[in-house]
């Protein structure tokens, strides 16, 4: 067993990655994930694993540090909250045209805008969807405690080299700001050059005389290649969505009605089927562990069993359609979230299936 | 007549020949378009060095953004203005490797500023070519931020006119002020002779880069776009020597980390 | 067993770190913990609370509206606060600067003068660990080995030769709390 810490899920994205063999982090400041940069800076890893740090100068400048690095083959990663995300759009549309694998932790807070610092789910489309422009998926990772914080790190960079695809982790400013156990893998050694050319042939390492050029580039003015290309893309994405979708039932067993939610609300659903429990509302939660892909199978098989289901997001309501179109709108499905940074209560959220679902 | 070239065209008469970091593509630039020139003496110079297999080039967004068809070496293609944090991510990452962008003067002066600004005031180990033709020329002839006051472009039809469309900025003499700077040069590719002095300078940073561990070594390349400018391009090199040089003077910026004096 | 507790006051009376102290002493006993701060501006100078749950259990949701236990260093956490504590819960205050003194009927109330103790000990930095031994007078929810343990884990080494004054703090609170009456 490794290491067993108290630690921020902020704190323990930052430990993972060093443990992870990751070869740099490049990020800007912005609360409630500043700690993320904040701990690698403290504990200078450059001087242990060789494992780069840098203060970007942006947002926009991060992003495209990672895009570089990637691209010569490097486990590479960056962090931001909401607004910082959207700065980086531009960066992860590219990599997802260029196909490079790298890891990008979004620590949610309220929006639109500047909006507040405080948690938020209100990034799920921005997320799930695409993000910047083209037609491009993340794979986007949920984590709902510290430990899944940690623990995504390396299942993150497993699915982007498998994919050579960006991944997304995520979370909102509740997981990242809050401490719980964690217990931290062992260290894996970084890649050696030799094993950087043989992972990834395609990066741009330098030519040798023995192969031909490699070229990264999300460009081809030639419109039907570049239609290849997109059907190359989604063949990839319904590969993944075959493949790589995770989900955990809770007290799914004897439900009759059911939450659907991920990350710090599912954690306060939790609380609330515990609730309802006691007063003799058998409730029970899917929590999806994959957004993208999304766990349709599990949801559609799940509503045959229920008499409905609440999609409970820290939004106005985004994942609900995706269940919606899981169950093909065959049965009810309604939405409870508070927005703009307040969290809803489990007792909240056992009214709402109350209200919502139960008596409406 | 073919006897003649056939006497002409043999292994003992070579004089010269395209270097193998070339390509075999056809150029996509304009035909007197400074951009050929400079690709050349790139890697010419990356040849000269033995550095070819050693090397990751980067050209974003501008007329240079296919330049990866052209340069025959491991190539990223980067967004507009971000070549100079894409570099960094690759040098900190592969210290060892030689990293150089290949910028165009919309792409480094006004949507990168910022990124170039302080990958030079970090003091990247890196090589920035910076062309510099006034003008945004592949999306058709649009005011850069080094149109020179007055000059027209389809965004400026009548002419720069500074108190409306601010002055053109001076990148090269911005980013020599900074600390992080070792080499910063300007250049030009208009004649053989200025062909030579700015392979010598590119060779320049390019040694720099390989003999110390930081410093941004920074080539700006004044060059025309007769196409933006609606010129000839004989036309053109005549104009570019009248109004260009005057405001973007040729020569050693600074050299080995100080300013020269002028 | 699960202990669902609020801590709050002013930002710098140790909130926090009391919150971090708690839950470090949870993972010496091997139970679940979770701690979950207020953050951001309200930090700089105002209030400062910290949920902190500690259980044999996997821990659900880390943000409650009603605790086990409140401790509250301030009259605005108190107006706050006072109010969450379930029915037959415990709320523990320092009386230092509080006018308006908790009614609550049925719960328990107990008060540690920890600030004035603290000032007479000469160990105003730590007045945390008086209320966090008051605290522990009333519900021994961690073994006061396992606190100990819990210090040395969470203060950096350099700060291990306060570890004494700290456990004397502790003992301190175990003295001089008492029983609110007619609560």
């Amino acid at each position: 067993m490794g290491e067993l810490k108290l630690m921020k899920g902020n704190e323990a994205i930052a430990e993972a990655a060093i443990r992870a063999g990751v070869d740099a982090y490049f990020g800007y400041p912005i609360t409630p994930q500043s700690e993320v940069i904040e701990y690698l800076m403290a504990e200078k890893p450059y001087e242990t694993t060789g494992m780069v740090v840098l203060q970007a100068e942006s947002e926009i400048a991060a992003i495209n540090m990672v895009y570089g690095a990637a691209a010569s083959g490097k486990k590479v990663m960056t962090s931001s909250s909401s607004p910082g995300i959207s700065l980086k759009q531009e960066g992860i549309s590219y990599m997802a045209g260029a196909e490079l694998p790298c890891l990008i932790a979004n620590v949610v807070r309220g929006g639109p805008g500047l909006g507040t610092i405080q948690p938020s789910q209100a990034d799920y489309f921005q997320a799930t969807k695409g993000g910047g422009h083209g037609d491009y998926h993340l794979i986007v990772l949920a984590p709902a405690s510290v430990q899944e914080m940690a623990d995504f790190v390396s299942k993150g960079f497993d699915l982007a080299f498998k994919y050579r695809a960006p991944v997304m982790i995520l979370s909102d400013g509740l997981i990242g700001q809050m401490m719980e156990k964690v217990i931290l893998s062992e260290h894996t050694p970084r890649w050696t050059d030799e094993e950087i050319i043989k992972i990834s042939p395609w990066a741009t390492t330098g030519k040798p005389a023995t192969r031909e050029r490699n070229i990264i580039t999300s460009l081809d003015l030639d419109s039907y290649r570049q239609e290849q290309h997109n059907i190359h893309l989604q063949k990839k994405y319904k590969e993944i969505r075959e493949n790589e979708v995770e989900y955990e039932e809770y007290m799914c067993e004897d439900a009759e009605y059911l939450y659907v939610a991920y990350g710090s609300s599912a954690r306060i659903a939790q609380k609330a089927i515990q609730l309802g429990r006691d007063k003799g509302i058998k409730a029970g939660l899917l929590r999806p562990i994959t957004l993208y892909p999304f766990p349709s199978e599990a949801i559609r098989r799940l509503s045959q069993q229920v008499k409905g289901i609440l999609s409970l997001e820290l939004s106005a309501g985004q994942m609900i359609e995706d269940i919606r179109l899981s169950v093909d709108c065959q049965m009810k499905v309604e939405h409870f979230g508070r927005m703009g940074g307040v969290i809803h209560s489990p007792a909240e959220a056992l009214q709402a299936l109350e209200e919502k679902i139960i008596g409406g | 007549m073919k006897d003649e070239i056939s006497e002409i065209v043999n292994v003992e008469n070579l004089v010269y020949k395209k270097t193998p970091l070339m390509t075999d593509n056809i150029l996509s630039y304009c035909p007197g378009c400074g951009h050929g020139t400079a690709h050349r003496i790139t890697m010419e110079v990356l040849e000269e060095l033995g550095i070819g297999e050693n090397t990751i080039g980067i050209a974003p967004v501008g007329c240079s953004v296919l330049a990866y068809e052209f340069m025959n070496i491991d190539m990223q293609q980067a967004a507009h203005g971000r070549a100079p944090a894409v570099a960094t991510g690759i040098k900190r990452t592969w210290p060892h490797k030689i990293v150089f962008t290949y910028q165009g003067d919309g792409d480094l002066a006004a949507i990168g500023t910022a990124e170039t600004i302080h990958a030079c005031n970090r003091g990247e180990n890196i090589v920035i070519i910076f062309v510099n033709n006034g003008i945004y020329g592949m999306t058709g002839g649009q005011m850069a931020p080094t149109t020179l006051p007055g000059m027209k472009s389809s965004t400026s039809p009548y002419g720069r006119d500074v108190h409306i469309m601010g002055n053109p900025l001076k990148m090269t003499e911005l980013v020599a002020e900074l600390p992080g700077t070792r080499f910063v040069t300007r250049q030009a590719v208009h004649t053989p002779g200025n062909v030579r002095k700015a392979k010598r300078a590119i060779k320049k940073a390019f040694e720099n880069q390989i003999n110390f561990k930081e410093g941004v070594n920074f080539v700006e390349i004044v060059s025309n776009c007769n196409s933006g400018w609606k010129m000839t391009p004989v036309h053109s090199n005549e104009w570019m020597v009248e109004n260009m040089f005057p405001f973007y003077p040729l020569g050693d910026i600074k050299v080995d980390g100080e300013l020269v004096n002028k | 067993m699960t202990e669902e507790i609020i801590i709050a006051g002013f930002g710098g009376q140790g909130v926090l770190s009391m919150g971090k102290i708690l839950a470090y002493s949870g993972i010496m006993q091997e139970q679940e913990v979770s701690w979950m701060p207020s953050y951001g501006p309200e930090m700089r100078g105002g209030t400062a609370n910290v949920t902190v749950i500690l259980s044999d259990e996997r821990i659900s949701s880390p943000i409650l509206t009603e605790y086990d236990t409140a401790i509250i260093l301030n009259q605005q956490s108190l107006d706050k606060f006072e109010k969450a504590v379930k029915p037959g819960g415990l709320l523990i205050y320092d009386g230092n600067g509080i006018s308006h003194h908790p009614e609550r009927k049925d719960i328990r109330i107990f008060r540690v003068d920890a600030a004035d103790e603290a000032g007479k000990m000469g160990l105003a930095k730590i007045f945390n660990m008086i209320v966090l031994g008051g605290y522990l007078k009333v519900n021994p929810v961690v073994e006061l080995d396992n606190v100990i343990k819990g210090l040395k884990k969470s203060l950096p080494q350099r700060y291990h030769h306060m570890i004494p004054d700290n456990e004397k703090a502790i003992m301190r609170g175990i003295e001089i709390i008492y029983p609110v009456k007619g609560s």
